[in-house]
């Protein structure tokens, strides 16, 4: 099937709305949150409309019926991410599967694999969403053990000249973003990986923008966990998936504690169910969690291919319709090679601020200012930047309207 | 365009010739204010001379609102005593929060109601408050200290 973006604008209805006095929505914020399609929308409201009942509890069809098309969600995960489907674990979004995994690190006993005591390293990048640093940052202070990072070059890349001294024996993790929401940086894994590994550390991949825009394998990846948002992948918000290895989850205590993932509960003690349930506690957010399986069925339909391909095309026509324009400057790698769909930029001295206001007056949607990442902003002596980033229903027409959008900021506020 | 109710004139000329943008060497009280959600930042000294303003001066970054309101609160306070500037800066509050059904008093607080726009843009209320923020805090502190 070749990719046609009018039939894909199609599936999304807000995409036919207008703005600020009748203007055509330039929807370029997605990697804040995607829109969704009409059979993601309609997945979750046939839940609730047909469905609904607390999974794997009650006696009756509904559950049974609740229970199918949650556990159909998990399969459909696990297919896409080329997982199994017990390695599959739904949260409420990124944040919380990053938390789970650092809070349940500082959970683990003497003994345990995953146990960190000081003189243990944990390593992250520059270049993290706070998601992906600060649950880190704190278990290094509760734990004792040392925060260490990758640093970020001024194009964007990361910098691994120095990546003995990173990785070394003493590290126990290794998170970092697979790509950058704010450069569109793709890091690459392969010799990250290698290392940590031969260190016996294990790494956690922050996959919220790579998982919606490209073909993953996380065997392919051989990272151990891996986390993405649901609502950035045209799915629900409110859910969220945490991958991780068959072995690892076994072995990884639990972070919340409560109804469904236990195995054997007394007054004084209590056993755990195994993964996935043992880190699923309480009634999980069902109705998103088969939105996102619908999400991740629409996306397969498109090809992952495709829609990386389709971006990449509309990266090049907008770096170059950018770059084209007087006093913008690109922050983050202007190659096209190893980068995504997300592009940061200064337009002189206009504030980001001021310039996404003025974009908003035309109907064009930006995000400004430092993304949550505000190491990477202050590392890169930019107190905030514009980002534009793509997505499937984009097209050329939608930079053009920014790159109007800039031109006629430029003169608003010159 | 709707636009222009936000950037008045006014507020870009206050934007391009910010006014006692430039740190005193002596203050009474200096803090310093950041907008979390989107990164402006501000340093702001304040001198007293009994329960009068002797003296506002900052140094930041941020968008034309941001720059503009403290620039603005900066002519208006000084030489004030603080409880007309209390008197100023709740106005000022009020104005923020009527979602544009407001043109503001003037007569106290002149330049400052070329920022009524701002109330009909609930993400920038912020950026508008952010050096009133720093003054309500920088005044506080400073009358503590000479107290
Ligand atoms: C790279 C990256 N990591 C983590 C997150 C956090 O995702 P969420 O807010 O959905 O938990 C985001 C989203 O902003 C992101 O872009």
């Amino acid at each position: 099937m070749s990719f046609n973006a009018g039939a894909v604008i199609a599936d999304f209805p807000i995409l036919s709305r207008t703005v600020r006095d009748g203007k055509r929505l330039v929807y370029l914020d997605s990697g804040a949150t995607s829109q969704k399609p009409t059979e993601v929308i309609d997945a979750e409201s046939n839940f609730y409309r047909m469905h609904n009942a607390a999974v794997h509890r009650g006696a009756h069809q509904l559950a049974e019926e609740a229970t199918d098309a949650y556990e159909g969600a998990r399969s459909i995960v696990a297919q896409f991410l080329g997982a199994s489907v017990n390695e599959i674990i739904f949260t409420k979004s990124a944040t919380e599967s990053l938390n789970l995994v650092a809070y349940a690190m500082g959970n683990a006993p003497a003994g345990n694999r995953f146990q960190l005591k000081s003189g243990d390293e944990i390593v992250i990048t520059e270049m993290e969403h706070h998601a992906n640093l600060i649950p880190w940052q704190q278990l290094a202070a509760r734990t004792g053990a040392t925060l260490k990072w990758f640093e970020v070059t001024p194009e964007g890349r990361l910098d691994l000249s120095n990546i003995d001294s990173i990785i070394t024996s003493k590290t126990k993790v290794v998170a970092l973003t697979h790509q950058s929401n704010v450069l569109g940086t793709i890091n690459p894994l392969s010799e990250i990986v290698k290392r940590a590994h031969a260190a016996g550390g294990v790494v956690v991949l922050d996959a919220c923008q790579s998982v919606p825009h490209m073909p993953i394998n996380v065997k392919e990846l051989e990272v151990d966990f891996l986390t993405f948002s649901g609502h950035k992948a045209v799915g629900p918000t409110g859910v969220g998936i945490l991958w991780g290895r068959e072995d690892l989850l076994s072995e990884l205590p639990p972070f919340l504690t409560g109804g469904s993932m236990i195995e054997n509960v007394t007054m004084t003690s209590a056993t755990w169910a195994k993964a996935p349930k043992k880190f699923e506690a309480g009634v999980p957010n069902m109705a998103q969690a088969v939105g996102l399986g619908a999400a991740l069925t629409y996306l397969n339909r498109i090809g992952m291919d495709q829609i990386f391909s389709h971006e990449k095309a509309l990266t090049k026509y907008g770096m170059s319709a950018l770059l084209e324009i007087p006093d913008l400057s690109i922050v983050g790698p202007t190659d096209l090679e190893m980068r995504g769909g997300t592009l940061s930029f200064t337009v002189g001295d206009i504030h980001p601020h001021d310039l996404g206001q003025y974009l908003d007056s035309q109907g064009v949607a930006v995000r400004t200012g430092h993304h949550c990442a505000w190491p990477l902003t202050r590392k890169l002596g930019v107190p905030a930047t514009t980002r534009a980033s793509f997505y499937l229903y984009n097209t050329n027409a939608d930079i053009d309207a920014l790159v109007d959008g800039i031109r006629n900021a430029q003169k608003y506020f010159g | 365009m709707q636009l222009d109710n936000l950037y008045q004139e006014v507020i870009l000329d206050h934007y391009k010739n910010p006014q006692h943008k430039k740190l005193s060497p002596t203050y009474d009280a200096q803090v310093h204010h950041i907008n979390p959600s989107c990164g402006d930042e501000i340093t702001l000294n304040v001198t007293l001379s009994g329960d009068t303003v002797a003296n506002v001066s900052w140094d930041g970054v941020g968008c034309s609102i941001s720059q503009a309101s403290v620039s603005i609160l900066s002519d208006l306070v000084l030489g004030k005593t603080l409880a007309q500037a209390q008197e100023i800066s709740d106005s000022f509050m009020a104005l923020m929060q009527s979602k544009g059904t407001q043109t503001g008093d003037e007569n106290l607080l002149e330049d400052a109601v070329a920022l009524a726009g701002v109330s009909q843009y609930p993400a920038r209320i912020k950026c508008a408050l952010l050096g009133w923020m720093a003054f309500k805090d920088a005044s506080v502190q400073a009358l503590a200290k000479n107290q």
